[in-house]
């Protein structure tokens, strides 16, 4: 895996990318590079088909409209479903998760059917739920408190396949009340935390990478440890 | 003006008075704020009779509806909230200071337009463009469009000056009878990938773009510029040299001299009267700190941001970038990582403001060397004597700019 250069596909950034998440794309190709490790990304549009043979793939959160052309996307090329089939690492964050889910209601009331990698399904909150989150991970590989901002109308409820990401200490999380935030499934990762995610969490970046490439050395960056103390301590102010 | 009307401003100029020598504010807001709460119908009384241009979008309202103002007053006098106070009171404040103005240039904020409309009746509603504002404060972008849409259509005799660059502005605009369309330009189109009229894709090609969904295109536009010309009807052209830096400026100078021009405005000297513009609310100016001087760009959003940071001069001695997070920056930073930092790669950037952190780390992951001073003042003293450059959002400009008002004070 070192003589070759990891690719990192950032899909749908034109119709999924509305809270800077391109941004996690850039953190795990940095945090190769800065270990010596190649890296590149591949930015798929909706005017290309899905690959399958990516490294690892990243999607972000969407607003109404582009969440239903890029829901229609994955399920005209079939790309991302076969390389999540294969083991390669998809962090899906906010919008993401519906999409990839059996189905989900639009504020309108209207039911969409979504990819089918996630057990889960996605339903109007009575309102968005707004501000900073931490939660505490639920997962093999996690042990630092993650931090993020969370921005959503929809309500995510998981089935028996997915298990939480995580248990939320601050904020709502997949569904007011519930006390879970994220999903895991098979190599997928979601999460309703954006900021961008990886740039507050490297502890999740570097996992996600080590799937691919093996287990990473440390690497000491004190301007995103001096991130996560203020994020971590920011008041939720809703 | 009814007996009740004359009363309440009466009242608001008595309370924008005490605001000013209290030192609370400028008084622009609280004036007109109780005068609307006396008598509800003062802006349609204070409009009536004038003949006004609304100016609104996104990004670049002050600046436009200030290069409107000017070139309308090669006709006449002219009101206009030139404190950049843009709803309800601002607006009274804004017309009860110049009763006697045959003219009004006022800038609206994007969801109040509809009933502004309704009460001063404009003959010119200036379009610029719409984007993301802050992302954890505003409704969808798409709300906004079909607002503005409705309310433009109880408005059928009003001229709309349009940027037929920006999509969700050519859809608010697309069913209105009398459209002047303008090529202002439109760099920010993360926001438009769908149509806003039926869903489907955009596609862009060069500067065309046309929804796949529908009948629905970029129209041909009667005003474009380049770097040298503004070109307008009738193969007008006109050399534009402004004193305002930056392609976007030289866009709202072309929207607010066709509004100029739709008022019977000759061009020209609107071409003139916008060149003049040189300040904007404080935006723009340069100031002497010491050994160093510093001039200020004001950036709110991701589309603002991505703009200011194109006229920053690269070969300045030092840049200063300024972020807060409070309530009226939006307290979610993310679309720092939807803003192109990587074009700085080997320009070192300070760092500055209250969420100093988060664009330190975007520095970081971007490549671009950078320190961390979150006092903005002090970033600026931090970096080599000479020239700096300072890029900040909303509060930060506003910190820094009653910072160096009081250190001018202190000086003097």
């Amino acid at each position: 895996m070192a003589d070759s250069t990891v690719r990192i596909g950032l899909v749908l950034p034109d119709v999924m990318g509305t809270y800077g998440d391109g941004g996690n794309a850039v953190v795990l190709r940095q945090r190769l590079r800065l270990r010596g490790i190649a890296a590149e990304i591949v930015e798929i549009t909706l005017a290309d088909p899905v690959p399958d043979s990516l490294d690892l793939y990243t999607l972000g959160g969407a607003e109404d409209y582009a969440q239903r052309l890029a829901t229609k996307h994955f399920l005209t090329h079939q790309g991302l479903q076969r390389a999540a089939a294969g083991g390669a690492p998809v962090l899906a964050i906010c919008a993401a998760i519906q999409v990839l889910g059996h189905w989900y209601e639009t504020s309108a009331g209207e039911r969409v059917d979504g990819v089918g990698l996630l057990d889960v399904t996605t339903s109007p909150q009575e309102k968005r739920t707004i501000g900073e989150v931490v939660s505490t991970p639920l997962v093999d590989g996690l042990s630092q408190p993650l931090t993020g901002f969370e921005n959503h109308r929809g309500g995510t409820v998981l089935g028996p396949d997915a298990r939480p990401l995580a248990a939320v200490v601050k904020g709502a999380g997949n569904r007011d009340g519930d006390g879970y935030d994220g999903a895991v499934q098979g190599s997928v990762v979601a999460t309703y935390l954006h900021g961008p995610c990886l740039a507050r969490n490297p502890e999740l970046a570097d996992l996600l990478l080590s799937n691919v490439v093996g287990p990473l050395p440390p690497l000491e960056l004190p301007e995103v440890e001096q991130l996560r103390r203020e994020r971590l301590a920011a008041p939720r102010r809703v | 003006m009814t007996i009740r009307g004359r009363a309440a401003l009466a009242a608001g100029s008595a309370a924008r008075w005490a605001s000013r020598v209290t030192g609370r504010g400028a008084g622009a807001m609280i004036g007109g704020l109780v005068a609307m709460t006396l008598d509800k119908s003062i802006l349609g009384q204070l409009g009536a009779g004038r003949r006004t241009v609304i100016v609104t979008g996104t990004n670049g309202k002050s600046t436009t509806t200030r290069m409107t103002a000017a070139a309308l007053a090669t006709i006449a006098p002219v009101a206009t909230n030139a404190e950049g106070a843009n709803m309800d009171a601002g607006l009274v404040s804004a017309l009860a200071g110049s009763r006697e103005a045959a003219l009004a240039a006022l800038e609206v904020d994007e969801m109040h337009v509809p009933h502004v409309c309704d009460a001063v009746h404009p003959e010119v509603i200036v379009l610029l463009n719409l984007s993301r504002d802050q992302l954890d404060r505003v409704g969808e972008i798409n709300h906004i469009e079909r607002t503005l849409r409705a309310g433009l259509a109880r408005h059928p005799d009003a001229v709309v000056v349009a940027n037929c660059d920006d999509v969700l502005m050519t859809s608010a605009a697309y069913d209105c009878p009398r459209v002047v369309w303008v090529a202002a330009g439109g760099g920010w189109a993360n926001d438009s990938v769908s149509c806003p009229r039926s869903g489907e894709v955009i596609v862009r090609d060069g500067s065309h773009w046309y929804s796949t969904g529908t009948d629905f295109k970029r129209p041909t536009p009667q005003w474009w510029f380049d770097e040298v010309n503004l070109y307008g009807p009738d193969g007008l052209t006109l050399p534009m040299r402004l004193s305002l830096p930056g392609t976007v400026n030289r866009g709202n100078a072309a929207q607010a001299v066709a509004a100029a021009v739709a008022l019977g405005a000759d061009p020209a000297a609107a071409v003139a009267a916008v060149s003049t513009v040189d300040e904007v609310a404080g935006r723009y100016r340069t100031v002497p700190m010491g050994e160093h001087t510093a001039r200020i760009l004001l950036a709110k959003n991701p589309a603002g941001w991505q703009e200011a940071l194109s006229m920053v001069d690269k070969s300045a001695d030092g840049v200063v970038i300024a972020v807060n997070g409070q309530v009226p920056d939006g307290e979610d930073l993310s679309w720092l990582w939807d803003v192109n930092f990587e074009h700085f790669e080997g320009v070192p950037v300070v760092a500055a403001g209250e969420r100093g952190t988060d664009l330190a780390v975007r520095l970081g992951y971007a490549g671009v060397p950078h320190t961390l001073v979150h006092n903005t003042i002090d970033a600026i003293t931090s970096c080599p004597k000479g020239h700096v450059e300072v890029v900040a959002n909303y509060t930060a400009f506003l910190q820094l700019s009653r910072t160096l008002g009081r250190m001018a004070r202190n000086d003097g």
